[in-house]
């Protein structure tokens, strides 16, 4: 159980920098009724008027719409970069929005409230999108087609928002399918060869032989056998999830200690009861550190797969879109990706989170 | 008569608790490169409502003992019953508290003193039985905390509380009071004491804390080192509640630590 906190914590912690805790609540702790006898310098450290970091931000963002707007795109050979003008606009309007965040401070209600944390990442983002428009679409150091400026991703988002939608549910289903499946036969395999010896004896030198081959190895194997290179796809997923589950399950599961087992015993447990209430919730920490790898590999397989075979998804998107040299769409369908990804990891820290609120000092991805 | 047991009276109660014959019972273990012998011959009886306190040093195989008791593991030799019935396996008429308060980390108190009654399917009807258990040690606003907020006292105390609520006729005690520290441990004796009168059940406990066994049985049986076997045995012939000052606890704790071969310190 410990060795699953400490691989969630170690995992967590690369992350772990980028939210800066809010600095805001915490001089209000006492009454507001004090406030008026609290020392001047602890009053000025109360933020209830501007918020310097917003302002900050949005003189970045300022000036990131006026380098869009004011300096003319350097011509590369064909028609200019579209939506360069609504880039430049949207960028203002971003800036207007902090400005005044930045002078309202606390007052501005929930919505300071939720960005203020983000205030350092704000000016930072402006500055990375200013030296990507200068290098692209400015000053042509990273040429085109091969490069593309920010600007370029709302042209794509705009003409072909179709497909990359479909592209994009289409590998949400197929990762969806591959993912349930193969986690549910991994924690099951987990279970029984962590909780039966017999079980244990057959399956175990079968996992240990065949567990560790790349799911992508068997690629060309699975396109050959199964009826559909969909389904090939699935499986495939599935098992590149199947792996770390059934691993970590059938760890957590035997590494419960025998004394959880005498105490239910005692009190008149029946087998069942000693399964499904003692084994599995205790082994559960290390199953949750087991999907989280799952889901890593079967992200990796699920492209692999899609770029090899399935005629759908986002993988098929990329290899499309470098195709036809079309390189800001492979960028678009790349952000959509990373979102993708990581919102699935959150979505599944989250729900740890929640299944595992028992946990103490558990680490916040 | 469940209830009631658990909730009135402060006087034992003689039906409630089980008798408990150990006969003839050696126990060997298979370690690397042979056996090892831990319980030589022990003879024992426990009579309904009897507080039975087992001291010995340690690892003589005392809590072999215990496990065997409950039914945890087989004897290897001789035979153990409870009111006449064989034990053969674990049962909740027999319930261990062991040093270790091993609640269940991701359940709340009260699901963990529920684990019983849930175990045995009997949970619905008879819930108000764990808010009374839970009652009786004093722990009732700690019904929604979690394990790991408690301290050793107060886990120790809801693992009490998970064994009572299931109505023992026997409880079997670890030496659980040996991780506490001496303030809590004293406190807690006063309330097994308590808890014990109230109830009315057999207890057979391990510790190696001679004046806490002389503090709460009927009588000490001091084993002897590993083989175990029973060395001598200490009526303790005091009204409840005892006194620690009392001289004659002390006359009895000179016999005990005479019989340990400790009393070099006298």
């Amino acid at each position: 159980m410990t060795t699953a906190g400490q691989v969630l914590d170690a995992l967590g912690a690369r992350h772990a920098e980028a939210p800066l805790p809010a600095p805001a609540p915490r001089p209000r702790a006492p009454a507001p009724q004090t406030a008026a006898s609290v020392s001047p310098a602890l009053r000025a450290a109360v933020p209830s008027g501007v918020w310097p970091a917003g302002l900050l931000a949005s003189a970045a963002w300022l000036g990131l719409g006026l380098l869009t707007l004011l300096w003319p795109n350097k011509s590369a050979g064909f028609s200019d970069w579209a939506f360069t003008e609504e880039f430049g606009i949207a960028t203002l309007a971003v800036a207007a929005l902090l400005f005044a965040l930045g002078l309202l401070g606390t007052r501005a209600g929930r919505l300071s409230h939720a960005l203020r944390p983000a205030g350092q990442w704000l000016v930072a983002l402006a500055v990375v999108f200013a030296v990507w428009e200068a290098a692209t679409a400015k000053l042509g150091v990273l040429p085109s087609p091969f490069f593309a400026p920010p600007q370029s991703l709302i042209d794509v988002v705009h003409e072909d928002w179709q497909r990359l939608g479909l592209s994009t549910a289409y590998s949400l289903r197929l990762l969806a399918n591959g993912f349930v499946l193969g986690a549910l036969a991994g924690f099951l395999t987990g279970v029984s060869i962590g909780w039966s010896r017999i079980a244990g004896y057959w399956v175990h030198p079968l996992l240990r032989f065949l567990g560790p081959v790349p799911a992508s190895a068997l690629l060309p194997l699975a396109f050959f056998f199964a009826p559909s290179s969909y389904v090939a796809a699935v499986f495939l997923v599935g098992l590149a999830t199947f792996f770390p589950v059934a691993v970590l399950t059938w760890s957590g599961v035997a590494s419960v200690h025998k004394s959880y087992y005498d105490v239910a015993r005692t009190l008149g447990a029946s087998e069942r009861f000693l399964v499904l209430r003692v084994a599995i919730p205790a082994a559960l920490p290390q199953v949750f550190v087991g999907l989280f790898m799952g889901l890593g590999a079967s992200f990796s397989v699920l492209i692999t797969a899609e770029m090899m075979g399935v005629k759908a998804g986002l993988g098929w998107y990329l290899q499309w879109a470098q195709g036809w040299a079309a390189y800001a769409n492979m960028y678009a369908a790349l952000f959509v990706m990373a979102a993708l990804c990581s919102g699935l990891i959150t979505l599944l820290f989250k729900v740890r989170d929640r299944v595992l609120s028992w946990q103490k000092g558990t680490v916040k991805w | 008569m469940v209830n009631a047991a658990l909730s009135s009276g402060s006087a034992p109660k003689a039906t409630a608790g089980a008798q408990i014959d150990i006969r003839g019972v050696s126990h060997w273990f298979e370690v690397s490169g042979g056996v090892l012998q831990v319980l030589d011959g022990v003879d024992l009886q426990v009579r309904p409502g009897e507080f039975v306190a087992l001291l010995g040093p340690s690892g003589c195989g005392k809590s072999t003992l215990l496990r065997l008791v409950a039914g945890l593991e087989p004897a290897t030799t001789g035979t153990i019953a409870q009111n006449g019935e064989p034990i053969t396996r674990p049962d909740p008429s027999r319930i261990v508290v062991f040093q270790d308060p091993t609640l269940y980390p991701w359940r709340s108190v009260w699901d963990n003193v529920a684990l019983g009654l849930q175990a045995r399917g009997v949970l619905r009807e008879q819930r108000a039985r764990v808010d009374e258990a839970l009652r009786l040690v004093g722990l009732t606003e700690f019904a929604k905390a979690f394990p790991h907020h408690l301290s050793g006292g107060m886990a120790q105390r809801v693992a009490l509380a998970r064994a009572l609520v299931n109505d023992p006729q026997l409880l079997v005690l670890d030496e659980p009071l040996g991780k506490l520290d001496s303030l809590t441990r004293i406190a807690m004796q006063s309330e097994l004491v308590n808890l014990w009168q109230r109830a009315g059940f057999s207890a057979l406990l391990v510790t190696h804390d001679v004046e806490e066994a002389l503090f709460l049985a009927n009588r000490v049986i001091v084993l002897s080192d590993r083989p175990a076997r029973i060395a001598a045995e200490i009526a303790v012939d005091l009204p409840y509640p005892r006194h620690r000052g009392d001289a004659r606890l002390a006359a009895l704790r000179h016999e005990a630590l005479k019989h340990l071969g400790l009393d070099a310190t006298w």
